[in-house]
C-alpha cells in the first residue's frame, strides 16, 4: 500500500489522501511542501527542481521502507515533483495513515526531514531581478545569471 | 588503468561545465582517490574538499573501492522539499 515517486506533473494531494484512506485508520497525516515567494529576503518568482532521478527514486523508497518499520505505518505515499514550479505549486507531498495520530504525525515529519538530508534533488531559485541561484543549505549560494 | 564515468548534477555540473566526466583510475582505487583526481580538473577548485559521492545509487564512504562497472555520481548538497 505504500509507494513513492519522483513526478514531473502536478501533484494531486486529494488523490494521494484518497489512495490511502481506509475505515481501518483513525488518522491521516499529510505534509505538503509548496513554492514560497520569498527566500532570504529576495523575491522568488519560480523554483526549478532537478534530480538524479534513478537514485532519488531508490533513496525515497528506502526512506519509505524505514518509516514503515519505524512507525508501524502500512499506508504511506510520497511524491516529489521536478521541473519548473510556479509560486504556490506543490513540490512534495507526504501522506501517512495509521490507526492512531502520533505514528502518522511522526511519520510525515521523519520522511520530510530525511528527504532534506538524503534524496538527490536540487533546486534553483529564480528571482524577480532575473538572477538565479542554486539553493545550498550547507554554505553560501552559487550564483549564475539568468 | 580503467575508465570510470562520473555523473555530475546541478551546481557541480555547472562548475565543471559537463553533465559527466571520464576518469582513468588504477584498479582498486577508492572514492577519496577519485575525488582527488576530480579536484585537479578545470573549475573543480570550488568543489568542497570532500563532496558526497554515490556508487550504484547509494552514498559511498571515502574508502569504498570503485569498480569500472559501477555507476558513480558526485552529489551536490541536496535541497529537496
Amino acid at each position: 500500500m505504500s509507494r513513492s515517486a519522483i513526478v514531473v506533473s502536478e501533484i494531486d494531494v486529494a488523490a494521494l489522501i484518497g489512495e490511502i484512506r481506509s475505515a481501518s485508520f483513525g488518522a491521516v497525516s499529510s505534509f505538503i511542501g509548496t513554492v514560497r515567494d520569498v527566500s532570504d529576503g529576495r523575491r522568488v518568482t519560480a523554483i526549478e527542481y532537478s534530480a538524479y532521478s534513478a537514485m532519488a527514486e531508490s533513496e525515497l523508497q528506502r526512506i519509505v521502507d524505514e518509516a514503515e518499520k519505524r512507525f508501524g505505518v502500512s499506508a504511506l505515499v510520497v511524491e516529489h515533483r521536478t521541473g519548473l514550479l510556479e509560486l504556490g505549486d506543490v513540490s512534495v507531498a507526504i501522506v501517512a495513515a495509521h490507526e492512531h495520530r502520533s505514528p502518522a504525525l511522526e511519520c510525515t515529519k521523519f520522511v520530510i526531514e530525511e528527504i532534506k538530508k538524503r534524496v538527490p534533488i536540487w533546486k534553483m531559485e529564480h528571482y524577480e531581478d532575473g538572477m538565479r541561484e542554486w539553493v545550498d543549505p550547507t554554505r553560501s549560494k552559487h550564483t549564475s545569471p539568468a | 588503468m580503467s575508465t570510470v564515468t562520473v555523473q555530475l548534477f546541478a551546481s557541480y555540473a555547472e562548475l565543471l561545465g559537463a553533465s559527466s566526466i571520464e576518469l582513468s583510475l588504477a584498479p582498486g582505487s577508492t572514492v577519496s582517490e577519485l575525488v582527488r583526481k576530480i579536484r585537479l580538473l578545470p573549475g573543480a577548485s570550488l568543489l568542497p574538499t570532500t563532496p558526497r559521492v554515490a556508487v550504484n545509487r547509494a552514498f559511498a564512504s571515502s574508502d569504498q573501492r570503485i569498480d569500472p562497472s559501477d555507476e558513480v555520481a558526485l552529489i551536490p548538497p541536496v535541497a529537496g522539499g
